[in-house]
């Protein structure tokens, strides 16, 4: 196993990606993820890989679509507002079933808003801010060695399913150092591209990536191949972490940084004898609906905590289904809610004063 | 018995749905002849645009992708650094490359990117019904010019070939036209000295075709291609921009490096 290393988010990020064999990554300078593009303007040369800087986040997708089209290892990153820029070619890459691996370190919102973290994406990254109907695989760590581990799951699934796969994690995870151990060179998982563009080479018809179709009838057969494949990774990728369900009276549900201010409001709890609990998805899409089915009747509320408006709140209560009320509390705008703000507003929902 | 002539071998016998007079098909011919004469077929991967030829890979047989409105230069920047030694195109119309991708262009030129660039320039939006382009010329009318494009609210038509050759990655910049077969025999010449650059690795090619639009512009396919000698040339002069000099084809790549 590997030595220990302290590291900064974003240049974990990007080693990692490096040592899972990404061999092309396409950046544009943007707050708070700068290190990342920095990081592999001059490291993925040396592992036999080529950086562009793209001239906007716009270019930068579409080079990913290309050197993905041509059956390359892609990565690209960005943060919010350069995100929002890159729908367009999710949408794209969806459609043509480019597998690539987004990271968006988001931030708040909305508009040019605050370098300072956000997680007001989260619709953004679930429901898509392109066009048609198309998912893109979303996984959120809550630390820089789960995003060292999320990254090579991103690339082997990606390349698995055909589709993108979104890293969303926000500014906080993104500018933190924390003790890191990486995966090996060479970690990455590769598989056969017969479908991508390379030259005939004059042994094969050629192959086409194609997005347009003119034909109703063809379009909705292209658009059912989507959605089996679809219900196959909502049947096959959930993923969550869930502590303390089977005695919670309150059960918290936060994804990402938030799920770790929630460790510590949960001590402040346990502390007056409140037992809490606590859902976090990793994969965002598709969503742990089925974690909600673990809770038990001790249970009396469902507190959401977001640094957003709230926005996962909406996949909270379909998972819930009715069976406990949902409410929401979080701090957005860059700012960070504490651990005794999260245990306060416990409190009060539980009438514990 | 003498063969006097062949189908080309790089066009699928797709039959075309382009308008009648139009010169997509002459344009697309001679690339594929180009290639084929080059032996270049199974190296080749085309981009194909948003536009009337979206559809391009039915009748060009090549590995081919197509592309988001205006950004195929920046898709052929991803395929270029996967397959440096294919040999790569876009063919994007006006809307595409003058308009919603201008941006893209400009900084593939600016990059020096090593792949050819056909520009079919008609002065109008063919597929979306006949909207006014960039290079639409003034006093013409389209769909949303009715009374003719006006300079004062428009401005003038953009000259891309002209501005594409200020940018010194830039490398090889030519304006064809395939009005009359003298024009097109001069306009395949270009295309395949495109082709060789690209080969050496000099940096970015960028040929602009004057073409005709005979449904959008409202005129018969022979009038649009006095329209085209009339009107177009005219505003857009034919002719080399910009050209590697003999020494830097001699050396290829080093040279044009530097």
């Amino acid at each position: 196993m590997n030595e220990k290393v302290l590291m900064k988010g974003n240049e974990a990020f990007a080693e990692a990606a490096i040592r899972y064999d990404c061999k092309y990554y396409f950046g544009y300078p943007i707050t708070p993820q700068n290190e990342i593009p920095e990081y592999m303007s001059r490291e993925l040369s040396k592992a036999d890989g080529v950086f562009v800087q793209a001239e906007s986040e716009l270019a930068a997708v579409n080079m990913a679509y290309g050197a993905s089209a041509a059956g390359g290892r892609v990565m690209i990153s960005s943060s919010s507002p350069g995100f929002a820029l890159m729908q367009e070619g999710m949408s794209f890459l969806c459609s043509v079933e480019a597998p690539c691996v987004i990271i968006n370190v988001s931030r708040g919102g909305p508009g040019i808003g605050t370098i300072l973290p956000g997680q007001a994406d989260y619709y953004q990254a679930t429901r898509g801010g392109g066009n048609g109907d198309y998912h893109l695989i979303v996984l959120a760590p809550a630390s820089i060695q789960e995003s060292i581990t999320l990254i090579g799951k991103a690339f082997e699934l990606s390349d698995q399913y055909r589709n993108p796969v979104l890293i969303l994690v926000d500014g906080m995870i993104g500018q933190m150092m924390e003790p890191v151990i990486l995966p090996d060179y060479h970690s990455g998982k590769q598989i056969d591209k017969p479908w991508a563009l390379t030259g005939t080479k004059g042994i094969r018809p050629p192959n086409t990536i194609k997005s347009v179709y003119l034909k109703a009838e063809e379009l909705e057969a292209w658009n059912w191949h989507l959605l089996e494949k679809y219900r196959k990774i909502i049947d096959c990728e959930v993923s969550y972490e869930t502590r303390n369900l089977e005695d919670a009276e309150i059960v918290f549900v936060a994804y990402g940084t938030t799920s770790r201010i929630i460790r510590e409001a949960m001590e402040i709890l346990e502390a007056d004898h409140i037992r809490s609990g606590l859902i976090r998805p990793i994969s965002l899409w598709p969503y742990p609906y089925q974690s909600f089915d673990e809770m038990s009747s001790s249970t009396k509320a469902v507190l959401v905590v977001e640094l957003s408006q709230g926005q996962m709140i909406d996949d909270v209560k379909i998972g819930v289904n009715g069976r406990f009320p949902v409410s929401y509390v979080g701090r957005f705008g860059g700012t960070v809610i504490s651990p005794e703000e999260v245990a306060s507003e416990a409190k009060r929902i539980l009438g514990v004063v | 018995m003498k063969t006097v002539f062949e189908f080309t071998k790089g066009m699928t016998r797709e039959e075309s749905i382009y308008c009648p007079g139009c010169t997509h098909g002459i344009a697309h011919r001679l690339i594929m002849e180009v290639l084929d004469e080059m032996d270049l077929l199974g190296e080749t991967i085309g981009i194909s645009p948003v536009g009337c030829s979206i559809l391009a890979h039915r009748y060009m047989s090549v590995d081919m992708c197509e592309a988001a409105h205006g950004r195929a230069p920046a898709i052929a920047t991803g395929i270029k650094r996967v397959h440096p030694d294919c040999t790569l195109f876009t063919y994007q119309g006006d809307g595409d490359l003058a308009s919603i991708g201008t941006g893209e262009i400009i900084h593939a030129a600016h990059r020096g990117e090593k792949f050819t660039t056909f520009f079919v320039n008609n002065a109008i939006y063919g597929m979306t019904g006949g909207q006014m382009a960039p290079t639409t010329l003034v006093g013409q009318k389209t769909t949303t010019t009715q009374e003719g494009r006006s300079e004062l609210l428009c401005g003038k038509p953009l000259r891309m070939a002209e501005m594409i050759a200020t940018i010194e990655g830039a490398v090889f910049v030519e304006r064809v036209s395939l009005d009359s077969p003298s024009s097109i025999f001069k306009a395949k010449k270009v295309f395949r000295k495109a082709i060789e650059i690209q080969q050496k690795k000099l940096g970015f090619g960028f040929i602009e075709i004057l073409s005709t639009c005979p449904t959008n512009w409202g005129l018969s396919p022979i009038d649009s291609m006095e329209w085209l000698r009339t009107h177009m040339i005219p505003y857009f002069p034919l002719g080399n921009f910009r050209k590697p000099g003999d020494r830097e084809m001699a050396c290829g790549q080093e040279m044009g490096a530097k």
